[in-house]
């Protein structure tokens, strides 16, 4: 039996073992990954079934972490590091801006760089601080990293496998407020490919835009609209460096309007860089001006406030509201 | 400085450094009025006046052929980094970080690695790189501005040079990881600076060698100065004795002495390769130059400290102990220093007619394939570049 319900957080479990069973030199690095399989699980079971050789249970340094990896990587393994936090990667930031990022470029192609940086984002779950935070534009400014999302059990699945095989390094974002998230999976199926955007909602008078998180906002806030006659097309971008641009120009094209959702900071996200290359785009097929939602430029605040902080649905419909109302 | 210093001490003094750096002469002690207690060795094979010693615990026996090919290899560097610093003055390169005074340092460490090990420099490890067979002008080629490092890392088993200070010993240490991974034969040398040594991911690469046991060699340039900021800036204790803390063993060798370098990295490799963990080496030494060609080092010291240094240069010793035993002659040195005058030559031809890189060559190797928007912005870059001609072709 190939199909089955799984959460987003075992479906990335099963893609990792599955990885791990296809290629010997898939190596899984991080802290608490081994017997506890993590903090969140992810990696539960691997250890025991791959040896601890193959699921390293690492020193608590994540630049320490990510800097072996390089060294993996340039011996021709395939490592998969997992950080624990979002908020945790920044001790990890130079070696992935300054090594991870350009060894490829600087070695004029002789070093491989194939490592995957997997980290759990976003807030939503009641956490303390560094716990919540959305660093994924850091990342996307950055040549050199390709940076994903996944928002659903099936494409956490086959990302993560797709994410391993791929040559360049991959910081890979789970939506860890949907690890829980249920769906069917079938693992015998053919993966559309990893570094393009989906249709997921038709719709006929506006666009929302969202990755990882905020997809679920993003085809909640469409039904609710749907009750009041307002038409929502939702695209998950799934890749968010390098964009994908075609099945959103195609959408913006068709509705005219668009509204960007993200957790992360509206000011100088993701948000922006798509404005700027619909606008550069179609910007004669725009009814109105592309519209951002996205946290506050504040620190991410304490978890009694995240659900005033975070895009919710209304906010996304007062958006739509907006984008009409141009 | 007149003597090497054994500068261990039992704890508790706020700065055991503070007299050998002290070039306005307000330190509070002498060097020869510090406590003797726990003074550390300082493994020597050759005295600064070449006269060759033997330690208890590290032997080396070289042929003649062999210790003069250390003598070839320490004035061959030398007079490359000599032409490099000049092309620099002139013009031709963006800049330059001297190896000077550091030749024995490297030579030693150099000549110490096996075929199947793998060396990780950073940015000055020049004689490092002549042992490993590389070109000086791909390494000239990365100072002026044409490439990051044209040597392949691969094939020559030296890594590209490493900016990010510190950076490449967390890579080395995964290197080495790998290499019990896949039961590969070797070991990883990973040249840092005493400057590294407060760098979080020198310490990081500390633990993670020393709780996975890695096959590394930790191979620590203490050349007393990081740009302007000297050795007391960095550490209260010599850095060799900072292993014990990480648990395994630190040695301080005489970076100036190419033969005890030698002996104790092939030492330190070997026990590395079969399976006995990291060792830390500290060779003491000094940069006889600037920290780089932008850099004005009588700002920070005296010219007496460099003058107390060159009376311990690494090849003024090399050759002292070669006419000593009788096992060079003149004939040898003279076919040197022409071997020496052909290179620099060869180096100042090569240099001025190294053709700048292609502009295009950017968008080359960003990723394993191009993307299909930087292919885009590629394209346009060509297209606005054709733009030039053309106007020019139409004056």
């Amino acid at each position: 039996m190939s199909t089955s319900t799984v959460t987003l957080g075992k479906a990335l479990n099963m893609g990792l073992r599955r990885a791990m069973e296809d290629d010997s030199k898939v190596l899984l690095m991080g802290e608490d990954i081994g017997k506890l399989g993590g903090v969140f699980r992810i990696t539960d079971g691997l250890q025991k079934d791959f040896g601890e050789d193959r699921v390293i249970d690492t020193p608590l340094a994540e630049s320490g972490i990510l800097g072996t990896a390089v060294g993996l990587a340039m011996r021709g393994f395939r490592p998969v590091v997992e950080i624990q936090f979002d908020g945790f990667v920044y001790p990890a930031y130079d070696q992935i801006v300054c090594q991870v990022a350009k060894l490829h470029a600087r070695s004029r192609g002789r070093l491989p760089m194939s490592i995957v940086i997997r980290i759990p984002f976003g807030g939503g779950i009641g956490a303390v601080e560094h716990h919540s935070e959305s660093p994924e534009a850091y990342f996307a400014h950055t040549a050199g990293l390709k940076v994903v999302a996944c928002s659903n059990p099936v494409d956490a699945y086959w990302m993560i496998q797709q994410s391993i095989k791929h040559p360049d390094p991959i910081v890979f974002f789970e939506p860890k407020r949907r690890y829980w998230e249920k769906a069917d999976l079938d693992t015998e199926a053919t993966p559309e490919p990893l570094f393009a955007s989906r249709l997921v909602r038709e719709g006929s008078q506006v666009t929302v835009l969202a990755y990882g998180p905020m997809v679920k906002t993003a085809l909640q806030a469409a039904s609710a609209a749907q009750e009041e006659g307002i038409s929502v097309e939702v695209v998950d971008l799934r890749t968010v460096s390098p964009l994908d641009m075609g099945p959103v120009l195609d959408s913006v094209r068709r509705t005219g309007r668009c509204v960007v959702v993200h957790e992360a900071p509206a000011n100088l996200g993701l948000g922006a860089e798509l404005s700027a290359r619909i606008t550069e785009s179609c910007f004669f097929d725009l009814e109105a001006p592309v519209l951002r939602v996205g946290g506050y430029d504040t620190p991410y605040p304490p978890s009694k406030l995240e659900e005033d902080y975070l895009p919710d649905l209304d906010r996304v419909l007062e958006a739509v509201d907006r984008s009409l109302a141009f | 400085m007149s003597e090497v210093p054994e500068l261990a001490q039992p704890g508790f003094e706020p700065n055991p450094f503070a007299p050998h750096h002290d070039p306005i002469g307000e330190g509070s002690a002498p060097v020869d009025e510090q406590s003797p207690i726990d003074q550390p060795e300082l493994v020597q094979l050759l005295t600064p006046e070449g006269e060759r010693v033997e330690h208890p615990d590290y032997s080396i026996d070289l042929t003649t052929e062999e210790i003069q090919g250390l003598y070839r290899d320490l004035a061959l560097v030398r007079r490359v980094d000599v032409e490099a610093t000049a092309l620099q003055r002139q013009g031709e390169l963006g800049i330059w970080a001297s190896l000077l005074g550091q030749e024995a340092a490297q030579i030693g460490a150099g000549r110490a690695l096996q075929p199947d090990d793998m060396a990780f420099p950073t940015y000055r490890e020049h004689g490092v790189a002549w042992c490993r067979g590389i070109d000086p002008m791909s390494i000239i080629g990365l100072f002026r501005g044409c490439d990051s490092g044209s040597w392949d890392p691969v094939e020559t088993k030296f890594n590209l040079y490493t900016i990010v200070i510190g950076a490449q010993t967390l890579h080395a240490v995964g290197y080495a990881m790998g290499m019990q991974r896949d039961a590969g034969p070797g070991a990883c040398l990973a040249f840092f600076g005493d400057g590294a040594t407060s760098q979080g991911d020198v310490n990081e690469a500390f633990v993670f060698a020393a709780v996975f046991d890695a096959p590394v060699v930790f191979f620590c340039q203490n050349n007393q100065y990081a740009i302007s900021e000297p050795i007391e800036k960095q550490t209260r204790i010599p850095l060799y004795r900072r292993a014990s803390g990480f648990g395994f063993p630190g040695i301080r060798v005489d970076g100036n002495d190419v033969l005890a370098v030698l002996a104790v990295t092939r030492r330190a490799l070997e026990a590395a390769r079969s399976g006995q963990g990291p060792t830390l080496i500290e060779a003491y030494t000094y940069r006889m130059g600037a920290h780089t060609t932008s850099d004005d080092p009588s700002r920070y010291r005296l010219a007496s400290e460099m003058e107390a240094w060159k009376l311990k240069d690494p090849i003024e010793r090399l050759k002292a102990y070669l006419i000593r035993s009788g096992q060079a002659d003149a004939a040898f040195f003279e076919s040197i220093d022409a071997e020496s005058d052909e290179l620099a030559a060869h180096i100042r031809k090569a240099t001025v007619e190294m053709p700048d890189p292609d502009p295009v060559s950017m968008f080359n190797n960003t990723y394993a394939e191009i993307t299909p928007e930087l292919a885009e912005q590629r394209d346009t870059f060509v297209a606005y570049q054709a733009g030039f001609s053309e106007e020019a072709s139409q004056v």
